[in-house]
């Protein structure tokens, strides 16, 4: 899981989804090629791009020569400033900002976390956010598979064969930045996921729902992304405007009330939310699909129709402990520890994992309200759990829909003086790098330098949680969450409160007295009839 | 001894569909309701709703035959004779003593019998179909704006599911009081009911 491994793991998994892909194409005669097909631009034509590039901001002015407002529109998004204000909060957020229980923080560990920034050389806060060269168009745009970005890089590719790790003798090929620039198409499933399914370190890590298996999914794992099937890519829901993605972490549409959105009659905007194209009464027919429709004032989507996550095959970290990390193993060497399945659970620069695939989700209501707890923030170890983040939401604010959660807990450094979180610096070949030294002082030191805090010198470890709402991995309707396991006692929802839940909630009351009377009529009926029989034989 | 035909052949279908659809209005009801586990949440709300409203199309007919043929002049409550029945389904019963009701066409059910059918009919019935039909429809009719509880809609439902079921516990015992103890269950089925001889007094 350390991200050299999941560098390891990049080319394999390209290779099978390519040839995944084009099987299923050449099968279909259509699928994964048939965004180039439309496109009205053959790009290996473009004079421009008849040329050989040096590096990647070389492609990206070629770029600019056509597509002139492209970088100035990519600048405008997360994408690329990895920050964002909640108007809602007025927290300063975004990857740059917040702290997580995974790899913990990007300042003082860019070179390494910026391989999967949309732009080219930041390596520390220096970085120019203002120079369109920057800009990697290719990440998003390339369509051979064969372009990717190395941690450590600082976002840019190999331009000469790289061994990495150093020393491993495995070596990463250069990009062919020309080939690459003359068969830009539209983005894919590859190319988002290039980093969306890699978040946290490793393929499925963070998400749960979104990993590598989701690259040609079949039909039971995302009825919309099934690549023999609807074939949807992220961009199908997640339609872009100007180099803008819909879609939030930090403030996401918990409820949409608005029906189904019909583009070129209303309005062409189409958030990424599932009420967007089903509307607010998804299930057709009378009957049960009425009542099923009656679940959406109370119910996400999701919820019933993510029965599990991590359904692909590819295991999600459910817990991190870094409080383990750094002990050696007999070799005095840093060392990994794997379960049966081959998956790492221990590794000395990461400390103890919990894995898990085909998760059953935790429910809570929310309302889209996401409060994190940032930097400097004041953590209170004696709470038991510090909330990374806390999710809004209620049965009575009537902006809340139950969600299904990927519950994630960790285990992670903080500053018992200062009682905050801390921002190691982990990644790096320097010597305050705890990934290199495995001392957590000089690391945290220098990561708090970095991020500008202040650092006691001490550090202890607290127990924190992080919930990620999930909307992907989407099954058909023959496997969604049926009646049962949510309607009984003991179910999927049995902590969720605020609403009357049929099978799982009964006045003890009404019952009590009600078995009584039909007990009491049933007694009275026997021995007024045994009386009858003795009266009788009497 | 003597016969008289007290059910006709509606009375008898309508009778007996209905007890099903009762019956299994109670098991699935129970069911939802998270007493137990038969058929599976689902598979037992779906029969529910599909038995209530069978059930429903069943008494829109009945309703329709009673006033077309009068016969709901048969549950017009009377305190004729009504201690009299008390006394002897206290007592009387016990000691062979004679029915103090006389059957006939125009009267097929006694005092008590009145009494507790108009009950079912008039109390149990709406409350169970009324907090049911909310139950079904709480969505559109909050839509509308009337802020129902759906915990207070179940906890009716509830209520009457278990009137109901008492009043099932009490009737099924009470088939065995007739002449014999199968006549009164012979007569629902067949539409004949045997009765005592009311010159020869009390004999089993």
């Amino acid at each position: 899981m350390t991200t050299n491994r999941s560098i390891r793991r990049v080319p394999p998994w390209r290779g099978l989804v390519l040839a995944v892909a084009l099987a299923g194409a050449a099968l279909a005669g259509s699928g994964a090629l048939a965004a180039g097909k439309a496109s009205t631009a053959d790009h290996g034509k473009f004079k421009e791009l008849q040329q050989s590039f040096a590096s990647g901001p070389e492609v990206t002015k070629a770029c600019l020569i056509c597509h002139t407002e492209a970088a100035k529109q990519v600048h405008s998004t997360k994408h690329w400033s990895w920050e964002f204000l909640n108007p809602a909060t007025d927290q300063k957020l975004g990857k740059k900002n917040v702290i997580n229980n995974f790899c913990i923080s990007v300042p003082s560990n860019y070179p390494f976390c910026t391989s999967c920034h949309v732009g080219y050389g930041w390596k520390d806060a220096n970085f120019d956010f203002t120079a369109e060269e920057n800009v990697d168009c290719l990440v998003c745009h390339d369509t051979t598979g064969s372009y990717r970005k190395l941690p450590g890089l600082a976002g840019h590719p190999p331009y000469q064969d790289t061994e990495i790790p150093p020393g491993s003798g495995k070596f990463a090929k250069a990009v062919d930045l020309t080939k690459v620039a003359q068969k830009v198409g539209r983005t894919s499933r590859d190319t988002c996921g290039a980093c969306h399914f890699f978040g946290g370190g490793g393929d499925g890590v963070k998400h749960g729902d979104m990993d590598s298996s989701l690259a040609a999914p079949d039909r039971e794992l995302d009825v919309h992304m099934d690549a023999t099937g609807l074939d949807f890519t992220c961009g199908t829901c997640h339609r872009t405007s100007s180099h803008d993605v819909p879609g939030s972490r930090y403030t996401p549409v918990a409820r949409d009330t608005e029906g189904a959105h019909i583009p070129g009659r209303q309005d062409d905007s189409l958030p990424a939310t599932c009420p967007a194209c089903h509307g607010q009464a998804p299930h057709k027919g009378g009957g049960h699909a009425a009542k099923l429709n009656d679940h959406t004032d109370v119910v996400a989507c999701q919820t019933c129709h993510i029965p599990q996550i991590a359904r692909g095959g590819v295991a999600t970290k459910m817990s991190w402990d870094w409080s383990t990390a750094g002990q050696m193993g007999p070799d005095g060497k840093p060392m990994l520890k794997k379960d049966e399945a081959g998956r790492v659970i221990y590794d000395s620069k990461k400390g103890d994992f919990v894995l898990g695939e085909n998760v059953v989700p935790e429910y809570r209501w929310f309302n889209g309200e996401v409060t994190y707890t940032l930097l400097g923030d004041k953590v209170d170890k004696s709470e038991g759990v510090t909330r990374i983040n806390r999710l809004g939401g209620s049965a009575e604010d009537g902006k809340s829909l139950i969600w299904p959660m990927k519950v994630f807990v960790g285990v992670q450094p903080y500053d018992p003086v200062n009682r905050t979180l801390v921002t190691p610096h982990t990644a790096g070949n320097d010597d305050t790098a705890y990934w290199k030294n495995f001392g957590w002082e000089k690391a945290i030191k220098t990561g708090m330098q970095v991020s500008g805090s202040a650092f006691s010198g001490q550090v202890d470890f607290v127990r924190t949680e992080m919930s990620w709402p999930i909307t992907h991995m989407v099954a058909p309707k023959e496997n969604a969450v049926r009646c049962g396991e949510c309607h009984m006692k003991g179910g999927r929802l049995e902590n969720i409160g605020g609403v009357y839940i049929p099978g799982r909630d009964a006045n003890p009351l009404i019952d009590l007295f009600g078995w009584l009377m039909a007990g009491g009529a049933l007694l009275g009926a026997l021995v007024h009839g045994g009386l009858r029989i003795v009266r009788r034989n009497g | 001894m003597e016969r008289i035909y007290i059910f006709k052949r509606f009375e008898r279908f309508w009778h007996w569909s209905q007890a099903l659809l009762i019956i299994l209005m109670m098991v699935t009801g129970f069911e939802i309701h998270g007493t137990y586990t038969l058929l599976g949440y689902g598979d037992a709300s779906e029969l529910h709703t599909s038995a209530a409203w069978a059930l429903i199309a069943l008494w829109v007919f009945a309703i329709f035959w009673h006033f077309t043929t009068g016969e709901w002049r048969q549950y017009i409550p009377t305190t004729e004779n009504l201690v009299a029945m008390l006394r002897y389904y206290m007592s009387g019963i016990f000691t062979h003593a004679a029915h103090p009701f006389r059957l006939t066409q125009l009267r097929k059910h006694n005092p008590l019998q009145r009494l507790a059918y108009l009950g079912v009919k008039l109390m149990i019935n709406p409350l169970i179909w009324l907090s049911g039909l909310a139950y079904l429809y709480y969505n559109e009719i909050n839509a509308v704006g009337f802020g129902l509880e759906l915990g207070v809609v179940a906890l009716v439902h509830t209520i009457g599911a278990f009137l109901m079921l008492a009043f099932l516990v009490v009737h099924v015992y009470v088939i065995t009081t007739g002449h014999t103890w199968s006549s009164h269950l012979k007569a629902m089925i067949t539409g004949w009911e045997e009765i005592e001889d009311p010159q020869q007094g009390a004999k089993s």
